[in-house]
């Protein structure tokens, strides 16, 4: 297991290393002048939010990465007292509400281009619904383990359970921190959709992503 | 009002009026970086001062009974954690990170201002809670630095109630201020590079913090998940690291939890940690030799990427710290031959500073002292990691003194002579003063023989196998006399090189009002943070425009050119033809054309 994570780890790193050679062959002290590839302020060509999105994100799979580690590994180490437990059907219905979600994000993204003001705001604040709603149907996922006799304490499935939920759902918490202030913002009066595409754009990658972070999760969960 | 443009933004950039949001709540990267650099030197002292008692028990067990047996493990914890996280983590990448990425990019600032200024509050409130497990029942946590359960949580270790809690939640806020300080490090460094500007243009220490920023954002989550683990075991009785155990007589309260995976975790993130503090002390050295030996850093790209390849092999040497943990060999030797193999581009790099060094023309100053007594003690402590690093004689020194003698060289000692260093090196461009040269000589002189008196015994005590851990050694026969020996020696060097620190202080403080002004760039150095308009630089940095850059930054000793440094932002002219440092270059004097 843990020589997986080893791997994996230095194929990345290798990875990265091809992405980048190309740039990291130049000899700097033949070339003087300016390089106007590299401009000052904006050197990617893309918004630094973005770029700070994006590495965030790397951060966060870096987090959950570790998270599904543990999970295996405890059930490794635990030698036998890994009892799997029910997964509650409510979270098949959670799952659909996230993805539609994610969908109700992606319209709004696509109205921004074509610049629908009104088609923005439905979708942009049905996806935040269906976001709340995902996270109450996991509360309500909680609630029904609770009441079955699963307790957070009583055995490590049932821990990780709530730990990986607990996690994902804060993630998805903060993200809509942002959805709330995006909303706030396009609500008030004179505000074009373009004064928002950032903010929408950036409100759905995140969305993307923790959906992909819902599912993998999700199918961790099932197939143990 | 005064105000300057950004580029790429429409709103201006105001400079803060008042008191308060000029120093306190201040979004200026460099007084940010004042602010990270203060706390983190403070926070520093302190475990300094602990260390210093756990030596004078060692040293003289009879004669002093200033701590108890519990008080000693309460320090020796704090002591690791607060010098490998909350001083060097800190300081290197919020302090010289902060002050130094935004002036050698020629950016005006970071690009999330706001962010970076949360981060330091957040990593104020960490420090704080971490400071506030003094003053809990039970004190602070005595786990040892690597807080392995099941002993840090169980009763009979010190702080098991309240320390470990409050270690844990300090642990996890400095993660999630070092994530808001990361992002803003690496996306500056990806974004707000001035024209000309391009990567393989930049100075090594931004490589080297940039580098380390990068294994900070993807190794402290491993903490964070460790951290978050525990606390639940500790808080809600759950079993994730803790097996069972009957302690004191009492049934079980937890079953089958696994310390190993723990182990796994810690070690995840601890052994990227390692480069995190080593990589902007390999970058920041660079550029203090190239400057004061007047000479380009030899193997520029070689150097990048040693840096590269370093940051990615230090992600899969964890287990080499957990040889004694009772693992698969052949899990240990995968292990020990990655941890072989990461030692060739560190390697790389020692050969590239000292032919740096080869036909410069070095100048004996106090910052230039520090970053050759750097190579010395890197070196040195370097070798002994290659003893340590393979199992079959890790396992026999693993729990002695060899150890501690090892990693306080390579990561104490070595990190902290390029603070000194840099300290030395830029006061004058963040002051606008410099420092008192014969004060600095001392206390390079004393610290660096004194840390030798102090970490070289340890060695011997290692080998001798004198456990490391241990409050006293009372009763002890395989223990020879020369061991006591040397533990008296090497407290009073201890003693003594803390009391040198005074100096320091003393210079760094008295220096503020009496130093001899510095002018704009007083080491003749080529990169950008030293060609700013005005000295210490202004909100904004770079005045109305911002600079374009021509070259690499290690134009030193050009031949055919006027002087014997060719600033970054200078543009080709008649006068200074291109660098071409791979042909033979004869050492000029100060600034004579050849």
């Amino acid at each position: 297991m843990s020589l997986t994570v080893a791997f994996v780890a230095l194929l990345t790193g290798v990875v990265v290393w091809a992405l980048l050679a190309r740039r990291l062959i130049a000899k700097p002290w033949e070339t003087p002048g300016t390089m106007d590839a590299s401009q000052g302020d904006n050197a990617t060509g893309f918004p630094s939010a973005k770029i700070g999105l994006w590495i965030l994100l790397a951060v966060i799979t870096s987090l959950f990465g570790l998270f599904i580690s543990a999970y295996w590994m405890r059930m490794e180490h635990g030698h036998g007292d890994w009892n799997p437990i029910p997964i509650p059907h409510v979270l098949w219905l959670n799952t659909t509400a996230l993805i539609l979600s994610s969908a109700g994000m992606q319209i709004a993204r696509a109205a921004v281009k074509g610049a629908h003001p009104d088609r923005v705001k439905v979708a942009l604040i049905a996806a935040g619904l269906l976001a709340l709603a995902f996270l109450a149907g996991q509360l309500l996922a909680w609630q029904q383990l609770n009441a079955s006799g699963y307790f957070v304490t009583g055995n490590p499935a049932t821990a990780f359970f709530y730990l990986l939920t607990g996690a994902h759902g804060l993630h998805l918490l903060g993200g809509l921190i942002v959805w709330a202030r995006t909303v706030a913002r396009m609500v008030r009066a004179g505000v074009e959709p373009i004064d928002v595409r950032l903010s929408v754009e950036l409100c759905t990658v995140y969305w993307h992503y923790l959906l992909l972070v819902w599912l993998v999760l999700f199918a961790v969960l099932l197939s143990t | 009002m005064a105000y300057v443009a950004i580029a790429d933004r429409d709103h201006v950039l105001h400079d803060p009026q008042t008191f308060i949001r000029k120093y306190i709540w201040s979004q200026d990267h460099k007084v940010i970086a004042i602010q990270y650099a203060i706390t983190a030197i403070s926070i520093g002292l302190v475990a300094l001062a602990m260390s210093v008692l756990m030596r004078l028990q060692l040293g003289f067990p009879n004669t002093f009974s200033l701590i108890a047996p519990h008080n000693y493990y309460q320090f020796i914890t704090m002591h690791g954690m607060i010098m490998v996280i909350y001083l060097l983590t800190a300081l290197f990448l919020g302090g010289f990170g902060n002050y130094l990425i935004p002036l050698m990019c020629g950016a005006r600032d970071m690009v999330f201002p706001y962010m970076n200024m949360l981060s330091y509050w957040v990593y104020l409130l960490a420090v704080l809670v971490l400071v506030a497990a003094f003053f809990v029942p039970g004190g602070p946590t005595g786990a040892g630095w690597t807080l392995y359960p099941p002993q840090s949580v169980l009763p009979g270790t010190p702080g098991a109630t309240w320390g470990i809690v409050l270690m844990l939640l300090s642990l996890g806020i400095f993660i999630v201020a070092f994530t808001m300080g990361g992002l803003n490090y690496v996306t500056t460094v990806l974004q707000a590079r001035c024209r000309g500007m391009t990567l393989m243009r930049m100075p090594l220490s931004v490589w080297g913090i940039f580098m380390a920023t990068v294994l900070g954002l993807l190794a402290f989550p491993a903490l964070l998940v460790g951290a978050v683990m525990m606390t639940l075991d500790c808080l809600l009785g759950t079993s994730f690291f803790l097996p069972a155990v009957i302690s004191m007589g009492q049934p079980p309260t937890h079953n089958g939890g696994s310390p190993l995976l723990f182990q796994h975790l810690f070690w995840f993130f601890g052994h990227p940690e390692v480069y995190i503090v080593a990589l902007p002390a390999f970058g920041i050295v660079s550029d203090l030799l190239s400057t004061h030996a007047r000479r380009h850093i030899f193997g520029y790209r070689m150097m990048v990427w040693a840096i590269l390849a370093i940051g990615c092999l230090s992600f899969v040497v964890w287990a080499h710290h957990m040889y004694v943990s009772g693992m698969n060999p052949y899990f240990g030797f995968f292990f020990a031959t990655t941890t072989l193999i990461i030692a060739v581009p560190t390697a790389i790099k020692v050969y590239n500073w000292v032919l740096t060094l080869w036909r410069g023309d070095i100048h004996f100053t106090v910052p230039m002292l520090f970053a050759i007594g750097f190579i010395f003690t890197f070196v040195n402590g370097g070798l002994t990691g290659l003893f340590l690093g393979n199992v079959t004689v890790d396992v026999p020194l693993s729990a002695t003194y060899f150890v501690v003698g090892h990693f306080h060289m390579v990561m104490g000692v070595s990190p902290i002579l390029v603070v000194f260093g840099a300290i030395y090196h830029w006061y004058p461009k963040i002051t606008g003063r410099m420092l008192n040269d014969t004060l600095g000589r001392i206390h390079f002189w004393l610290t660096f023989l004194g840390t030798y008196a102090i970490y070289l015994p340890m060695h011997y005590l290692g080998i001798l196998g004198v456990p490391r851990r241990y409050y006293a050694f009372a009763g002890t026969t395989f223990i020879p006399p020369s061991a006591h020996w040397a533990n008296v020696g090497i407290t009073v060097s201890a003693l003594f090189v803390a009391a040198v620190q005074l100096v320091f202080l003393f210079n760094l403080i008295r220096s503020l009002s009496r130093g001899k002004p510095a002018g704009s760039n007083p080491w003749r150095a080529t990169t950008l943070e030293w060609q700013t308009p005005d000295t210490p630089p202004k909100h904004g940095n770079w005045g109305p425009k911002l600079p374009v850059v021509y070259r690499w930054a290690y134009d030193y000793s050009v031949p055919g050119a006027k002087e014997d440094f060719i600033p970054q932002n200078q543009p080709p002219g008649d006068q200074t033809p291109a660098g071409q440092p791979e042909e033979h270059v004869p050492p000029t004097g100060h600034g004579v054309p050849v």
